[in-house]
C-alpha cells in the first residue's frame, strides 16, 4: 500500500488563534482514515486544508507524493462531502452526479454510461431524473457519495456527512459507505465528533484534543484499548477518571513489568504504566466501566492481584443487555460500572454497599492532562 | 423551481380563514369594514378611476371644448397611429426602448459583481459599510442627484478635469452629446434597483454549493453559469424590470442629462401634455405601460419564471 496523503508538520492559525498544532500523519492509499475530535478541535480546518480550501501556516500536505501547495480546490485529487451534502438543488440526480464530468469535457455517451454504474453502486438505480429535492436523507447522501465519485478522486473527504440522519439511517448509512469504500478502493478520510461512527468504519482512527493537537494515531481497538494520552482515555468510549501518582518501586516490591502501584483516594491501585511515568508525577489512573465487576463475599482476592473498592449503590439503570451503575467511594469518588445481563445478576438497591473491583491488565495509568 | 415557488407563495400567501377573516378576528366587523372601505376607495379613485378616464381619452380626438360631446367626438384609433406614422416619434419610441434596453444590461452587469461580493464575500463589516454606501445618495432627492451628475460630467466638471490631469485627453470631452450621459446618469439612478433584488436573490445562495462545485474541478466562469446565476435568476428578473420600467418612464434624467439627439419617449409625452393634447399624451402614456407589460412578462418567459416566483 503506498502513501495516499502525506501531512508534515502541519499548522494553521487563525490570526493568534491556533487551530492546528504540527500535524504528521500519513494516511494509506485505499484506508478509511477518520478523524475523531470534539467539536472546535479543527477536524474541519484539516479537511479544508487537504482539499485546498484553506492554505496551512506552516508545514506540507501531499497527495501522491506531489506537494499540494499552492494547487487550487479544483485542480486536487480530491473530492469533497459537505456536512449539509451541498447537493445543486436546481438539478437532476443525474446532472448532479455529470457535474465533475461536465467540467472533464467527458462525451455525453461516456457520462450517461458512467452516471448510471455510479447509481448502482450507490444503490439507486433508475433515480436519474428525479429532483434532488425529492429525495429522502440516506437518498442525497449516496448522491453525494457518487457525485464526488464521479470525478474518481485519490482521496474522499467527508465532513461528517452522517450527522442531518436520524439515528437508525445513521447505523445503517455506516455500514454503506464502508460498503462503497470497499467497493471504489478510493481512500476515505471521514471526520467526526462522534466515537462510535469512528470506531465502527475506520481502518484507522486520529484523535485530535480541542487544542488542534494529534493525539494518537492507530487501528480502532488499539486507539481504545490503549490510549496513550489523558485526553484520547477519556474522549474515546467512557472512562473513570481517578487523581493518581505512581508510587516508588522499592515500596511496591515485585510488580509486573510495565506495572505500577498508584496512590489515589480510593486508596493504592495497581494499574499498566505505558509511559513509564516517574514515581509523584501527576497523573491519572483510567478504568473503563465494562471493565468493573462486582467482588463480593468469596470473590474477595489478592489486593494486588486485584484491585478492590468498597462503595455503595448511588443509582443503577437497566437498559436491557446490560445494567449501568453509579457507585461512590467513600471519599464520595462517583465510578461508573457497567454490567452485562446473563440473566442471574444480584439485584442490588441504592444505597447497598458492594465492593468492586478490576484487574490491574484494565487500568492504566497516564499523565495527567495539562 | 416549482417546489421553492410553491414554498415561497406558503409564505406570501395566508392560509385558513382568508384575507377578510383574519382581519375581522384581528379589528372586528367595523374595523374591517371602514378600511376595506378605505382600500376599496383608493383603489376606485386614485388608481382604476384614473386609469379609465386616461384610457377614455387616449382613444378620442383632440377638441376644442365645443366640439366635445359634438359628432367629432367619437371613439378613434388615430392617437395610437401617429406612434406609427410619425417617423420621429417612432424612431424616438424605438430609441427609448433600445436606450432603456442598455440601461439595464449595464446595470446588471455592473450590480451583478457588486451583488455577488457583498451577499457571499464580503465580511460583515464591510457588508454594512457597502449597503450604506448605497442606500445614502437615495437620501437626496433624484433631481439633485441628476443635476450633481451635470457637474461631474461637463465641460468644467471632475471628470474631464482628471482625465485631462492624468493627459488621458487633452481637449474635455462633449460626455452630453449623444446618449451617453442620459445613459450614465440612469445606470447611476437605478443601482439600488438591481443591486437589492440581486444581492438578496445570492445571499440565500449555500456557500458550500460554490465550494462544492469548485471541489469538482469547475472554473470560477462554470460556477457562476451553472450554480449562481441559475440561483439568482428570480432576483435578475425582478432587477431587470424595476430598471427597465424605471429607464423607459423616467423625466429627470433626459431632461436634465439629455441632448437634441437624446430625446426620450416620455419627454414627448411630457410635451403633448404641456402642449394640452391631452389624448395623445394617454395614449403614448398607455404604450408605455403595455411596453412595460409586455418587458415584464418576456422577462418572465426568458427566465423560465412564474409571476409566483417574484413575490
Amino acid at each position: 500500500m503506498g502513501h495516499c496523503v502525506d501531512i508534515e508538520n502541519l499548522t494553521m492559525q487563525f490570526g493568534r488563534y491556533t487551530a492546528l498544532t504540527e500535524i504528521n500523519v500519513s494516511v494509506k492509499a485505499g484506508e478509511f482514515f477518520s478523524f475523531l475530535g470534539p467539536s472546535g478541535c479543527g477536524k474541519t480546518t484539516l479537511l479544508k486544508l487537504i482539499s485546498g480550501f484553506l492554505s496551512p501556516t506552516m508545514g506540507k500536505i501531499r497527495i501522491n507524493r506531489k506537494n499540494m501547495k499552492g494547487v487550487g480546490p479544483n485542480k486536487r485529487p480530491t473530492a469533497m462531502i459537505f456536512q449539509n451534502l451541498a447537493l445543486f438543488p436546481l438539478m437532476s440526480v443525474e446532472e448532479n452526479i455529470g457535474f465533475g464530468l461536465d467540467v472533464r469535457r467527458v462525451s455525453a455517451k461516456a457520462k450517461h454510461k458512467k452516471v448510471q454504474g455510479l447509481l448502482d453502486l450507490v444503490d439507486l438505480p433508475g433515480a436519474g431524473k428525479k429532483s434532488v429535492n425529492d429525495l429522502s436523507g440516506g437518498q442525497k447522501q449516496r448522491v453525494a457519495i457518487a457525485r464526488a465519485l464521479a470525478v474518481e478522486p485519490s482521496v474522499l473527504l467527508l465532513d461528517e456527512p452522517l450527522s442531518a440522519l436520524d439515528l437508525k439511517l445513521r447505523k445503517h448509512m455506516r455500514t454503506e459507505l464502508r460498503k462503497i469504500q470497499q467497493r471504489t478502493d478510493v481512500t476515505f478520510i471521514y471526520i467526526t465528533h462522534d466515537q462510535s461512527e469512528a470506531l465502527t468504519m475506520s481502518d484507522r482512527i486520529g484523535v485530535l484534543s480541542e487544542k488542534g493537537i494529534l493525539e494518537q494515531v492507530g487501528p480502532p481497538a488499539t486507539v481504545y484499548n490503549q490510549p496513550e494520552t489523558a485526553f484520547v482515555a477519556s474522549f474515546v468510549g467512557e472512562n473513570n477518571p481517578i487523581p493518581a501518582r505512581p508510587v516508588p518501586d522499592e515500596i511496591t516490591g515485585e510488580l509486573e513489568s510495565n506495572h505500577c502501584l498508584a496512590q489515589t483516594p480510593l486508596g493504592p491501585i495497581q494499574c499498566k504504566n505505558p509511559g513509564n511515568l516517574p514515581p509523584q508525577v501527576p497523573a491519572t489512573v483510567f478504568v473503563r466501566p465494562e471493565t468493573i465487576f462486582l467482588a463480593n463475599g468469596e470473590a474477595r482476592v489478592n489486593r494486588f492481584r486485584h484491585n478492590q473498592v468498597e462503595c455503595r449503590v448511588v443509582s443503577q439503570r437497566f437498559e436491557g443487555p446490560f445494567m449501568t451503575m453509579v457507585l461512590e467511594a467513600k471519599d464520595k469518588t462517583r465510578i461508573h460500572m457497567r454490567q452485562n445481563n446473563d440473566g442471574h445478576q444480584p439485584r442490588l438497591n441504592r444505597g447497598d454497599a458492594t465492593t468492586i473491583s478490576f484487574k490491574p491488565e484494565n487500568t492504566l495509568i497516564l499523565e495527567a492532562a495539562q | 423551481m416549482k417546489s421553492l415557488a410553491l414554498k415561497r407563495s406558503a409564505i406570501a400567501l395566508p392560509q385558513g380563514p382568508g384575507i377578510m377573516g383574519q382581519a375581522v378576528a384581528q379589528f372586528g366587523t367595523l374595523g374591517s369594514l371602514i378600511m376595506g372601505s378605505c382600500v376599496a376607495a383608493w383603489l376606485i379613485f386614485m388608481v382604476i378611476g384614473p386609469q379609465l378616464i386616461a384610457l377614455d381619452y387616449s382613444f378620442h380626438p383632440l377638441l376644442s371644448l365645443e366640439q366635445l360631446g359634438g359628432p367629432d367626438d367619437h371613439f378613434t384609433l388615430k392617437n395610437y397611429l401617429t406612434l406609427a406614422t410619425n417617423t420621429l416619434h417612432r424612431a424616438v419610441f424605438l430609441k427609448t426602448i433600445w436606450s432603456s434596453l442598455l440601461v439595464t444590461v449595464l446595470a446588471l452587469c455592473l450590480c451583478y459583481p457588486i451583488s455577488f461580493y457583498m451577499a457571499q464575500t464580503a465580511k460583515p463589516r464591510t457588508l454594512s459599510l457597502l449597503m450604506v454606501g448605497i442606500v445614502i445618495p437615495y437620501w437626496i432627492n433624484e433631481l439633485l442627484r441628476i443635476f450633481a451628475w451635470q457637474l461631474i460630467l461637463s465641460d468644467a466638471g471632475i471628470l474631464n478635469q482628471s482625465l485631462m490631469a492624468v493627459g488621458l485627453i487633452a481637449e474635455p470631452v462633449n460626455f452630453r452629446a449623444g446618449n451617453t450621459a442620459v445613459i450614465m446618469g440612469m445606470v447611476y439612478a437605478y443601482i439600488l434597483f438591481m443591486v437589492f433584488p440581486l444581492y438578496n436573490a445570492m445571499e440565500s445562495l449555500d456557500k458550500n454549493q460554490l465550494q462544492g462545485a469548485r471541489d469538482l474541478g469547475a472554473s470560477r466562469l462554470r460556477i457562476h453559469w451553472k450554480i449562481v446565476i441559475p440561483h439568482a435568476k428570480p432576483g435578475m428578473a425582478v432587477g431587470c424590470i424595476m430598471t427597465f420600467m424605471l429607464a423607459a418612464g423616467s423625466v429627470a434624467a433626459p431632461q436634465l442629462l439629455g441632448s437634441p439627439s437624446s430625446f426620450w419617449f416620455t419627454q414627448i409625452i411630457y410635451t403633448n401634455y404641456e402642449t394640452a393634447n391631452w389624448n395623445l399624451g394617454t395614449a403614448y402614456a398607455e404604450v408605455l405601460a403595455l411596453l412595460s407589460l409586455i418587458f415584464l412578462f418576456s422577462m418572465l418567459k426568458l427566465f423560465k419564471l412564474s409571476l409566483k416566483d417574484l413575490l
